[in-house]
């Protein structure tokens, strides 16, 4: 049901019925590491190039959730899923290794709310079981939007440190005691101008306040609705310049986090904290999913961000365009 | 709010890298590399005291390179630089380490298209900037020079 | 003592060559292409203006070993070459450069033979 000017809110059921986080390791350091299912021991996983290992990370995460709802490849009516890269290669080639029909998204970080998104709605039409997942891994990431591994460059201070790791969801229509994806908001592209490709928090947290504002403004709540409002990867000064905007707006988020400047613990030496798309979607399968099945965090406003730039694109003097996506989940 | 606004807030709110730490640590750490080059340099004029200057130069440049690249590839390098910055980018050294790590981090990508094609993408502007510089220099002291 | 003096003055020339270049880091976010660009076009302006060879006396290691000492070379080369001929004139500049070059694309083809690239662990 359409609310508003881009929102859904759906009164069927669909479950997120299961769901299955891998981190890196120094993911696996950070804040969350009691939440996380596996844990590499190492970013290279016996593969000969970090790419290879993305696509196994994605293989793995995907086949072990649908492992955990005990749901054969075969029985699961489709695959959605993206990753940073270009070609989106490490979701196209680990769904070579399944039997099941596959779709390929990108909307960088934002990509696993994309694929919240489209999953909801095509459950909550004619699709039985959709899985939804999303990557990303440091090495592959600096290699394609940054320097090559070995160059003593200096990150700046508010740079973000790309999450090595990947989270799936299995969306279903069949009752279960498990978190419901209630609707969600799609949101704009937004670009405010900014082209400093190392500070993609403040790029993207206009986007996040369009959404959020937008998401509130359309079904009428207010923000004390949701125990917990979280974005993808804005980092610490992304978040609180979005606190920021938002307070502009009249909306004031003091249940607001950032999974990016969450998963990291202070000592590591992230810069801002976590990004990329595989960052949202492993908080969300460790600890947002399980928080929410223990039943401590009961409406959730899960909202994805994302910097649409390529390298390419900011040497060519681009600015950096945003976008976030808002879902609402909720358990009962 | 408009695009300047914002985009004067960010660059006011933004967090800035403590100056003096990075200054500090770019002092130091050029300086150490600068010594080490002295030092190799006094080594080779004391056990080839027979050779010009301008030889011991190009060998003490070529065994910095060296000691760069091998840096490079046991992973040391880009460790030094994360704190170093400028200390370990400008030296020649960091000429040395920029060549490396991309043929390192190419390789994967074959040895010919990989590792040899890609091996310039941060370098080759070093190159190409002295190549023509030395051309455009070197016509006119010629010109100078004839013109004498 | 003479010889600690040397070393004094090739340190502190040397830092305070890189410490200019981490100025433009921190505040243009220069990427190390640039930078190394920057400094090799200093190097060849001062030699060019004939300078370079007094601060070279003073601080020795300090301005040859940053890659404005490259800058230097080429350009001495250059003049060199101009005595003989046109040909040589825009040739020797390389021909100087000729043997970090070697050095360098030797060893990043030999070290990329044997050794993989690794993440870094912050």
């Amino acid at each position: 049901m359409k609310v508003g000017k881009q929102t859904y809110l759906s009164d069927k059921d669909i479950y997120i019925a299961s769901a299955y986080s891998l981190a890196g390791p120094y993911e696996s350091k950070g804040a969350f590491r009691e939440y996380f299912d596996t844990v590499m021991e190492d970013d290279e996983w016996k593969c000969k190039s970090h790419e290879l290992t993305e696509i196994e990370m994605q293989r793995f995460t995907i086949a072990e959730c649908l492992d955990r709802a005990k749901v054969n490849p075969m029985d699961c009516d489709l695959i959605l899923g993206g990753d940073l890269l270009n070609q989106i290669v490490p979701t196209s080639f680990s769904a070579r290794d399944f039997n099941t029909p596959f779709m390929g998204l990108y909307n960088a970080c934002a990509t696993f709310g994309e694929a919240l998104a489209i999953g909801s709605s095509l459950v909550g039409g004619d699709f039985e079981r959709v899985v939804c997942c999303t990557s990303s891994h440091y090495a592959t990431a600096e290699r394609q939007y940054r320097f090559p591994l070995e160059l003593g460059t200096q990150p700046t201070p508010e740079s973000q440190w790309t999450v090595t790791g990947c989270g799936a969801v299995m969306l279903s229509k069949k009752k279960c005691d498990a978190p419901k994806i209630k609707g969600f908001t799609v949101g704009e592209v937004i670009d405010f101008g900014l082209c400093d490709a190392n500070n993609m928090g403040g790029a993207m947290a206009p986007a996040a306040a369009k959404t959020i504002v937008t998401h509130f403004k359309d079904t009428g709540r207010s923000p004390d609705y949701y125990d917990l409002i979280i974005t993808g990867d804005l980092g610490r000064f992304g978040r609180d310049t979005l606190h920021y905007l938002c307070k502009k707006e009249g909306y004031n988020l003091d249940n607001l986090n950032d999974c990016g400047s969450m998963i990291y613990s202070e000592k590591q030496k992230a810069g801002q904290g976590g990004s990329g798309a595989g960052c949202c979607s492993l908080v969300f399968t460790s600890y947002i999913y399980k928080k929410m099945l223990e039943g401590s965090l009961k409406k959730v406003l899960f909202v994805p961000t994302g910097a649409m730039l390529s390298k390419d694109s900011a040497l060519q003097g681009e600015s950096i365009p945003g976008i976030a996506h808002a879902i609402v989940v909720e358990k009962e | 709010m408009e695009d300047k606004e914002y985009q004067e807030y960010v660059h006011a709110h933004a967090q800035k890298s403590n100056e003096f730490v990075t200054l500090l640590w770019a002092f130091c750490v050029g300086g150490l590399i600068c010594c080490i080059g002295q030092a190799i340099g006094d080594l080779y004029k004391y056990l080839l005291s027979d050779w010009a200057d301008d030889r011991i130069a190009m060998l003490t440049s070529m065994t910095l390179i060296f000691l760069g690249a091998f840096l490079t590839a046991i992973g040391v390098y880009d460790k030094i630089g994360i704190k170093a910055g400028g200390g370990s980018i400008v030296p020649i050294t960091g000429f040395a380490n920029s060549v490396v790590s991309p043929a390192m981090e190419f390789n994967k990508e074959g040895i010919v298209l990989g590792m040899m094609a890609k091996m310039f993408v941060i370098a080759g502007p070093i190159i190409v900037t002295g190549t023509v510089a030395s051309v455009v220099f070197g016509i006119i002291y010629r010109i100078i020079e004839v013109a004498r | 003592m003479s010889i600690f003096l040397d070393y004094l003055k090739a340190f502190a020339v040397g830092g305070l060559v890189c410490a200019i270049a981490q100025i433009l880091i921190n505040r243009t976010k220069m990427s190390s292409a640039r930078i190394l660009v920057l400094f090799l076009l200093i190097g060849i302006f001062l030699e060019g203006i004939g300078v370079f060879g007094y601060i070279q006396k003073f601080a020795g290691a300090g301005i040859t070993v940053p890659i404005t000492g490259f800058g230097s070379v080429l350009i001495k080369g250059a003049k060199e070459g101009a005595k003989i001929g046109l040909l040589e004139a825009v040739t020797y500049g390389f021909k100087n450069m000729a043997g970090g070059l070697t050095a360098a694309i030797f060893f990043g083809f030999f070290f990329a033979l044997i050794f993989k690239s690794h993440s870094k662990k912050a």
